[in-house]
């Protein structure tokens, strides 16, 4: 049995195929996007040795940090609407009629691709014609604002078909998790007299905390590294208003041709995007884990 | 009270209050349901009708009025048009193929994980499982290069390799638990009957994962069918996009014209939604069951 089951021939075939792609397509691009970015290099020609020049460059580069604050304020918004999914997962959750249905409709815009989502806000943010405005001034607003043409307003803007695209999945996993939370618990909570909110806030909530910061975890580095939908929208304007750390990266490397320096701003991200999982995990690190089955 | 059965005093227990109030508190959380399903379905109910538009009924009727005669021929006209019909069987045979790939490549990967006696087992896994936390931009600019080098920039095979690399570790991670759970009799007793490991893996365990299998190979399509920034980068002739960036394409060409935009939006999207109608059950458990395990 065990000569069967460490055959290395076997073993070897059934995982080097995916390995080799693993490795080719992720870790070794990941390796060349640190070496590329100590290079000057136009993405054609030869590249230039410049050693550590782009970083510095970068540390430099307002609009650079101006990006990363960008994508610094969606992760937070992010991180506070997952208050709101998680509020809109217990009602979901309570024992009501319908709770799959309504599950089921929350999740449809995470279903749909980021550009389909972007071309359609688009022309509900239409100054014009778009429904938001058309809905505003029905209400009686004179001169409602081009939300997209805005620089204080741009980055909102791209806020509300963030929440939109995501509810359904957080609100799904938080769905999933407080299901499995033995209703015997809550019962007994009920017959020693809790109330709703106190069993939902000293029950459910520890319960459901492991979790909670894997959806921390998935929110905050998916809005760092956020993109597909900025990039359709706004394409990081006006004036930079919207740009955030990967669209900043793809307009250096692939419309810039700075292809060097859009290295060291990808590997800056690599970078952040591991710290900040790891602070995360060590924040929110529990020292025991709560047991029920 | 008295005569109340054990449930019936649960349940007044379980609601102390009366029965007004209780009611009033289940019509608030319908109500709260009820205006977030709006907020998720509204704009989609919104782009459905403007679909069936002409702009000037976009333009000068209110725009929730329904589409007095539908045009239905904003869709032929783009189906027709600027290449949509390529993109879309693009997109169809692209995503199949990833797809097929991820799911067996990762199948034997997490059968060899999970099943096989080996060292660095652990190691390997751990490797899948970090590449989830590694943003794809960051390796965007060396992959455009290695493709360049080898030929590969503007070929279907560029974005066949980098859907099932970068899916591969979700594809995994929802394979996995299901691997642990498989008892182990059954790789005991096709020993004792002479299998080799080869047979007992196809023979055997993969059918017997068909189930999982389904389930993940359904969250890679959605993922394959949606993906933009490879095809973006990567392709840049008509004839291997696919429909995101296809879509993009002929909506920066027709700004104007919001019935065919709307139409082929539509067209984008329709697929996942059917499928979405048929196996709701099967992808909210997919997604569920890739996300919440990291």
């Amino acid at each position: 049995m065990d000569q069967v089951m460490s055959n290395k021939k076997v073993i070897a075939l059934y995982v080097l195929p995916s390995l080799l792609l693993i490795l080719g397509i992720v870790y070794i691009p990941i390796l060349l996007t640190g070496y590329y970015g100590l290079n000057e290099w136009n993405g054609i020609g030869a590249m230039k040795f410049i050693g550590l020049d782009n970083y510095q460059a970068l540390i430099q580069d307002s609009k650079f940090w101006n990006s990363a604050w960008h994508s610094l304020l969606l992760a937070v918004f992010s991180g506070l609407s997952l208050i709101l999914y998680l509020i809109v997962a217990m009602v979901v959750s309570a024992r009501i009629k319908g709770a799959n249905l309504f599950r089921k409709i929350y999740l449809i815009p995470m279903l749909l691709s980021s550009v389909a989502i972007a071309q359609l806000w688009l022309r509900m943010y239409n100054p014009t014609n778009g429904i938001i405005n058309s809905f505003l001034v029905s209400l009686g607003v004179s001169d409602p604002p081009a939300w997209l043409a805005e620089p204080s307003l741009v980055l909102f803007a791209i806020f509300i078909p963030i929440i939109w695209q995501y509810a359904g999945f957080y609100i799904l996993i938080y769905y999933s998790a407080l299901k499995n939370i033995p209703t015997s618990l809550e019962e007994a909570a009920k017959i020693d007299g809790a109330n709703a909110m106190q069993i939902a806030w000293k029950i459910k909530l520890p319960l459901i905390m492991e979790v909670i910061k894997v959806t921390i975890v998935l929110s905050v580095v998916g809005s760092l590294k956020y993109f597909d939908l900025i990039y359709v929208m706004t394409g990081g304007g006006p004036n930079g208003a919207s740009e955030v750390m990967a669209s900043y990266m793809y307009i250096e490397a692939f419309k810039s041709y700075n292809f060097g320096y859009g290295s060291a701003i990808g590997f800056f991200l690599l970078i952040i995007c591991l710290v900040v999982t790891w602070i995360i995990r060590k924040l929110t690190a529990t020292k025991e884990t709560i047991q029920y089955s | 009270m008295i005569s109340s059965t054990p449930s019936q005093l649960n349940r007044k227990v379980n609601h102390s209050g009366s029965g007004a109030a209780k009611k009033m508190g289940y019509s608030l959380l319908y109500l709260i349901l009820i205006m977030v399903a709006v907020f998720q379905l509204f704009p989609l109910v919104w782009l459905f009708f403007f679909s069936l538009k002409n702009n000037q009924e976009v333009f000068n009727l209110p725009p929730l009025s329904l589409p007095m005669n539908p045009h239905w021929e904003n869709y032929a006209k783009v189906w027709g048009a600027g290449n949509i019909d390529i993109y879309f069987l693009n997109s169809v045979w692209i995503t199949i193929t990833a797809t097929v790939f991820t799911v067996v490549l990762g199948s034997l990967v997490t059968f060899a994980i999970t099943r096989m006696k080996w060292k660095g087992s652990s190691f390997v896994l751990g490797l899948f499982m970090v590449a989830m936390m590694i943003p794809v931009h960051s390796t965007l600019i060396p992959l455009f290069n290695i493709f360049n080098k080898i030929g590969l920039n503007d070929h279907p095979l560029s974005l066949v390799l980098t859907y099932t690399a970068f899916n591969m570790p979700i594809t995994i991670m929802i394979l996995l638990g299901f691997y642990y759970a498989l008892p182990k009799e059954v790789e005991e007793a096709s020993v004792i009957d002479g299998c080799n490991v080869n047979r007992m893996f196809f023979r055997i365990v993969l059918p017997m994962t068909s189930s999982v299998i389904a389930t993940t190979a359904i969250i890679n399509m959605i993922y394959n069918w949606n993906e933009f920034i490879f095809v973006n980068t990567f392709i840049s002739s008509n004839e291997y996009k696919t429909l995101t960036v296809g879509v993009q394409n002929f909506i920066g060409q027709y700004t104007t014209d919001w019935g065919a935009i709307g139409a082929t939006l539509m067209i984008s999207i329709l697929p996942i939604l059917i499928a979405y109608l048929f196996l709701s059950d099967r992808i909210v458990e997919g997604i569920a069951a890739g996300s919440v395990k990291g």
